[in-house]
């Protein structure tokens, strides 16, 4: 064990953290907006709507991040209609590709964990809201969706820590978050053990936190009785 | 546009085939060895020594709270150095180099493992006490106890679950193009590389994936209809 090493390469990677918190935090907001439509056109019973929305999440689900990655990074590129639009000087960034491909990802993982949720609301909370004269956006925004929330919470703890693993990926297409500055310093100094137990050492501290944040909020928001 | 998927040397086609050919191959072998160390930890997580259950802890929560990358590199930097080490403590003093294979399997394999760990403990919590109990009443232990009553039960419960890590395996093997092994990323990747037609092959890898979990979702859901036979339902479980 080269203890001065591990010193010294710790303040190098903590650099990486904002980076990666800037990342996780931006698609975990975009994607919880994209899961939320996508599992609303998953439960409306329209089939113009929750056709497409399953095989959204078929195929993010059925492939693999990275292959995602470099799709929207390499892939998109190719074509001149692309690179000639609005969305090039966007597109042509690796920060924002991975910051859309990460969206799409949780966007479609979280669908499903919200789906989840609103069909565990008991139909007894939606038929006395209806029997208050609450209308469908009502009961939707007072009734279901705080009770999905708080039966959504436990699984989306979960999504939150796979995302902070995922964000790793994107120091594959450059980026120099915690992963990627790991790498270049294992690359340089050899030194994959020591070097290993520093990075994974931020990556549990980070999960641990998100851990312990989502323990308390399922304690505040306490639990919820179907009948 | 689809010239560059022609069989032969003029296209992809075949690359790209044997491509997901060694995508399967390194998945089932990391499944493998994922169940094999699953089985070691659920033990030590289901025993009463204090110390096994701390490590078996400790790992699931490294695994678990780390990312995959991260463990890939640890392995593909280090993996070789290791295997020497220990390889000069039985006496063995050349130089050992692991190939990229073996580094991916034993990566995703371990990471791998730590889902396999508490699907298994999950679904030997869930054999009813009755059935240790009878084991014991007939004089069984060790293996006539866990290798002929318990474990063919457990196999049965952990079956869906297993599916599952299948799943996460089958795509964590993606990172170990990292490190050179030619599966459908890499391959994806040299044939984008080579054609400037990025667009086309990963769309093609994507369909490959597809191909690849659409068959074995099929291949799980036979295995768990066929095992089930005799219970009443799957919802009765």
């Amino acid at each position: 064990m080269r203890f001065e090493l591990m010193y010294e390469s710790f303040f190098k990677i903590i650099e990486g953290i904002p980076l990666t918190l800037q990342v996780v935090s931006i698609s975990t907001v975009l994607g919880l907006a994209l899961a939320i439509i996508v599992a609303l056109m998953r439960i409306s019973g329209k089939k113009s709507m929750s056709i497409p929305a399953y095989y959204f999440v078929y195929l993010i689900r059925g492939t693999p991040l990275l292959l995602q990655l470099y799709f929207v990074y390499y892939g998109l590129g190719q074509f001149s209609f692309i690179r000639e639009s609005i969305l090039w000087p966007i597109l042509k960034e690796p920060y924002w590709c991975g910051i859309i491909t990460l969206t799409i990802s949780t966007g479609a993982y979280s669908s499903e964990i919200i789906r989840g949720g609103i069909l565990s609301v008991s139909k007894n909370f939606i038929e006395a809201s209806g029997a208050l004269g609450l209308n469908k956006i009502k009961t939707f925004l007072l009734i279901t969706l705080p009770i999905t929330v708080r039966q959504a919470l436990p699984a989306y703890g979960n999504e939150l820590i796979l995302m902070v693993k995922a964000s790793s990926l994107i120091s594959i297409i450059t980026l120099m978050e915690i992963t990627g500055i790991a790498r270049t310093i294992i690359s340089k100094t050899y030194a994959p053990v020591e070097i290993f137990l520093v990075a994974g050492s931020i990556y549990l501290i980070i999960n641990f936190i998100i851990v312990l944040a989502v323990g308390l909020a399922e304690r505040k928001l306490g639990t919820v009785k179907a009948n | 546009m689809l010239e560059v998927f022609s069989f032969g040397s003029s296209g992809w086609g075949d690359e790209m085939l044997m491509g997901a050919l060694m995508t399967v191959l390194v998945s089932a072998s990391s499944l493998l060895l994922g169940i094999l160390i699953g089985i070691i930890f659920a033990a030590c997580k289901l025993s009463n020594i204090f110390i096994l259950k701390i490590v078996a802890n400790t790992y699931t929560t490294i695994i678990r709270g780390i990312p995959e990358l991260l463990v890939i590199y640890l392995l593909f930097f280090g993996g070789s150095s290791a295997v020497m080490y220990i390889a000069k403590i039985f006496g063995y003093d050349g130089y050992i180099e692991l190939n990229a294979f073996t580094i991916g399997t034993i990566a995703v394999g371990a990471i791998s493992g730590a889902y396999s760990t508490e699907v298994i403990r999950g679904a030997v919590n869930s054999v009813h006490k009755g059935q240790f109990e009878a084991g014991k009443t007939l004089g069984l232990n060790g293996y006539g106890l866990y290798g002929r009553v318990i474990f063919p039960q457990v196999a049965r419960i952990a079956l869906p679950g297993i599916g599952n890590v299948w799943q996460i395996t089958l795509k964590d093997t993606a990172l170990i193009s990292v490190t050179g092994l030619v599966e459908i990323m890499r391959q994806s990747r040299i044939a984008a590389g080579s054609t400037h037609e990025p667009f086309i092959f990963y769309t093609a890898a994507i369909i490959l994936y597809l191909v690849i979990t659409r068959l074995s979702n099929i291949l799980f859901d036979k295995a768990e209809n066929t095992y089930s036979k005799g219970f009443v339902s799957k919802g009765a479980l």
